[in-house]
């Protein structure tokens, strides 16, 4: 197949041919981004909590009776939720649980040197403590989120207070990496200024409510600590089938146990809907990138197919003649196939360069990593295998073209 | 001639139905992606209050150690006002108008029979804060400032609230139960929340949220009523979380000025506060950090429009764009396709001008059908952006402004586009052409 014909005839038409390239280069640059946008967002919502999500689900309780005991309220609550038909087992926290967006955190350090280093630099960042996040519940917590755990042991039942500070926590691995490089962290004893904290136990993974921050998704802690203020959060643990069943009813108990207390419907949730919840906007986002990415596929299609229909038909006299003097059909179509593979090749070239300048862009104004190069000869391979697909149609109309167009002079 | 262009124009979209076709989808696409995303834009960084934005100013200081470092996630504690730096400025009455303001959040136990104890989101304010913002009334009035001197327990409400608690009997002069205590209504305001409520917290919800309620601060503060704003201190102890200490700040503060030579004096005299205020020893850092922010320029400060919703509007505009460049080349071989026909009237002694216009008539006609696609496109994506759960999400709706908008930018986006497939159209030498037809 002979480039220069091929080469020659698109430069009488450089223009178009150019609107063309760079049709291709900007859908190739903004779609390589979009997918990369993709895939990062996937991940993001993907992120394991570390609790058995499918069984379990939750209720907020806030009780307005004034002088009121909430621990013998809390108490009281969940013998009535136990005793709900279903509820494997159920417990309170206070307001904090993974992916619910309510947290509360401590800055706490692995000793008393690191502490001192913080205060001195006045910051936590590069001291050696973190910041994680707390939770706190009644007995029964890590068995009825599910938790797992690869070191120590779950909380005694004396070790349980209600007022002032417990004396042990249980923390997640990735906060003992962060407080304890390279060291075992079961029995160190964790400080945050006026306490000391021994840790217990270590737990696989425990998200926070909130991911604000990257790098420290994972850093929780768990104390014995018993909620005991008004407003209250129970987990029930029941069958993934059973948990709107056992919502419903869990309200009525609560209801039955002390009519003073407000329960809003929107925060009687299973955990299924708290994650979609908290993940809604990126779920959007994903949907939207993906309708744009296929958008501008579509539209580069229709252009280059239109493009290519409009070219055959201007170009019926000079097939003809080809025709005429000995091309075979299957010559035409590849004649079409190569115009339209230069064209593309053109538009990569420059869609690539393009690609990692808007990538360069996204990544200072909006937080995107860097694209791995990977992404580049897969666009390039998409994008080739459009052009033929669109151009396929058109190129086979040229190919029907019969020789004897040459000689009517119409 | 534009009748005769335009009749033109229509023959010629006709002869070429796939084509056209393809043209008006492509910029009702875009044009329809574009504006969804523009027109949330557009109700997000809207003026709140036309009308008296140019006169509502919100001044800042800066009381924060020099040694405060601000953590990344943390809000600014400098956005809010100490409870001694509010009062102060309240009692110079430098402005027109000032009012120091929190938002809170406070239990209702109705007495009416048959409704539960529910939770309602309000404002503590003073006197001067109705006036300013012009709320309006449908019954009564506001408190004075004798009333926040003396702390009087007493509640406007929103006519929402006013019907939930009494129905349609007159609720002024009647007792509510907020929280533990009782307040006498003396004002029943209209359904009043600027879009976005401009003077709450930064932080909290902005185009969602509603006050229904507003009593007397200095009564918050003498019962101790929880506040739903950032409350932030910085030193450790009883101080740093007083709600009249001086090293925790809560409170948002707003002033009247209606003059240019007021807005010079007021910035003045916070920067000579700020000064005095150091030389007390309360004060670390230079006086000149005191600011002044207009209403719009405040709402810029803040930021509210979320990065996702930026994103989403490069990538619609990014989007429209390629299919702009799509059409160029589409209009491109169309023009160059009816060489014979443009030299014919070129040789009936129509100028290049005028085949100009003829062809930037026809693109401006697909504009126009593209328009009407695109406003189609649109609706359906704002339709689909308000079952969003945002807190935005409400607002996505055009209004006349965004649908006059949306057909000028689609009419305009095509004319543009066949702006070099005319221009290259009408430089073709007609006798080359002529002899060829």
């Amino acid at each position: 197949m002979q480039i220069r014909p091929i080469l020659s005839t698109l430069g009488h038409h450089k223009l178009t041919v150019l609107l063309l390239t760079l049709q291709v280069a900007f859908t190739c640059a903004i779609v390589c981004n979009v997918v990369f946008m993709i895939a990062n967002r996937v991940q993001r919502i993907g992120v394991p909590t570390g609790i058995a999500e499918n069984e379990l689900s939750v209720i907020h309780s806030k009780g307005i009776e004034k002088d009121a005991n909430p621990l013998a309220q809390h108490a009281a609550d969940l013998a009535a939720l136990r005793g709900i038909r279903g509820v494997q087992s159920a417990v309170a926290v206070s307001y904090s649980l993974p992916l619910n967006q309510n947290e509360s955190s401590r800055g706490i350090c692995p000793s008393k040197q690191a502490l001192d280093r913080a205060m001195q630099l006045n910051t936590i960042e590069g001291s050696g403590c973190m910041q994680p996040a707390e939770y706190d519940g009644t007995p029964g917590l890590i068995d009825t989120l599910g938790l797992h755990l690869v070191a120590g042991r779950d909380f005694l039942p004396d070790e349980y207070v209600s007022k002032g500070k417990p004396a042990v926590a249980i923390v997640t691995r990735a906060l003992a990496q962060h407080l304890y490089p390279g060291k075992q962290a079961l029995g160190q004893s964790m400080y945050d200024g006026d306490n000391y904290f021994r840790i217990v136990g270590v737990v696989d993974t425990l998200l926070r409510p909130d991911l604000s921050k990257p790098g420290v998704d994972g850093d929780s802690m768990i104390w014995p600590q018993l909620p005991d203020s008004a407003g209250v959060t129970y987990v029930l643990r029941s069958a993934p089938g059973d948990r709107q069943r056992v919502l419903q009813a869990a309200e009525a108990a609560l209801f039955k146990v002390s009519p003073s207390r407000l329960i809003d419907t929107k925060q009687m949730q299973t955990y299924t809907e708290i994650r979609t919840a908290y993940f809604e906007r990126d779920t959007t986002m994903i949907g939207l990138l993906i309708a744009s990415a296929l958008g501008l596929l579509f539209v580069t299609a229709l252009g280059i197919a239109g493009l290519a229909n409009f070219w055959v038909q201007q170009r019926t006299r000079s097939i003809g003649i080809r025709r005429a003097i000995g091309a075979t059909r299957g010559d035409i179509l590849h004649y079409f196939q190569t115009e339209n593979f230069l064209i593309v090749t053109a538009g990569i070239v420059l869609g690539v360069l393009l690609a990692i300048a808007l990538n360069l862009l996204l990544m200072t104004h909006y937080e995107l990593p860097r694209l791995p190069l990977w992404y580049l000869p897969i666009g390039a391979l998409v994008l080739w295998a459009l052009g033929q697909l669109s151009v396929l149609s058109p190129a086979l109309r040229a190919a029907q073209v019969p020789p004897v167009v040459a000689t009517r002079s119409v | 001639m534009f009748g005769y262009y335009l009749d033109l124009a229509r023959r010629s979209l006709k002869r070429t139905p796939i084509l056209t076709g393809l043209m008006v989808l492509a910029i009702g696409l875009g044009i329809g992606a574009s504006m969804t995303m523009l027109t949330v834009l557009h109700v997000m960084t809207d003026d709140p209050m036309p009308g008296r934005s140019a006169q509502l100013y919100t001044p800042h200081l800066d009381p924060l150690p020099l040694d405060y470092k601000q953590r990344g996630d943390s809000p600014d504690p400098a956005d809010n006002f100490t409870w001694p730096d509010a009062m102060a400025l309240l009692k110079a009455h430098k402005a027109t108008r000032q009012a120091a303001m929190a938002g809170g959040s406070l239990l209702v136990r109705p007495t009416r029979a048959g409704l539960r104890p529910f939770d309602v989101d309000g404002r503590y304010t003073t006197a001067d804060f109705f006036a300013m913002f012009g709320v309006p009334f449908e019954r009564g009035q506001g408190w004075s400032a004798a009333d926040d001197e003396a702390r009087t327990h007493v509640v406007v409400l929103s006519e929402t609230l006013d019907r939930k608690l009494f129905g349609g009997a007159n609720g002024i002069g009647q007792m509510v139960r907020l929280g533990d205590n009782d307040f006498r209504v003396i004002g029943v305001v209209d359904d009043w929340s600027p879009k976005p409520m401009f003077y709450a917290d930064p932080g909290l919800q902005h185009y969602s949220g509603a006050d229904q309620f507003f009593l007397p601060l200095s009564a918050a503060v003498d019962l101790k009523l929880p506040t739903n704003g950032n409350q932030s201190g910085w030193v450790k102890g009883e101080a740093g979380i007083s709600l009249t200490g001086a090293e925790m700040t809560w409170l948002q503060f707003w002033v009247q000025l209606d003059t240019p030579a007021q807005v010079a004096a007021y910035r003045q005299y916070l920067v000579d506060y700020s000064a005095q205020q150091k030389s007390l020893g309360r004060f670390q850092r230079p006086p000149t950090n005191a600011r002044l922010y207009s209403l719009m320029g405040w709402l810029a400060h803040e930021n509210l429009v979320p990065n996702d919703v930026r994103l989403q509007l490069w990538l619609a505009l990014g989007f429209l764009f390629v299919c702009l460049v799509n059409i160029v080349a589409l209009l491109l071989a169309k023009f160059l396709r009816r060489s014979g026909e443009i030299s014919v009237r070129r040789a009936l002694g129509a100028r290049r001008r005028d085949i100009f216009v003829q062809l930037g008539i026809e693109s401006a006609l697909i504009g126009v059908a593209g328009g009407a696609l695109g406003l189609a496109i649109a609706q359906l994506g704002l339709w689909s952006i308000r079952q969003r759960p945002d807190d935005y999400a409400k607002l996505a709706q055009m209004d006349a402004s965004m649908l006059l908008g949306t057909l000028a930018m689609a009419i305009v986006a095509s004319v543009l586009a066949g702006l070099l497939p005319a221009w290259r159209a009408c430089r073709v030498a007609p006798a080359l052409q002529l002899k060829g037809v």
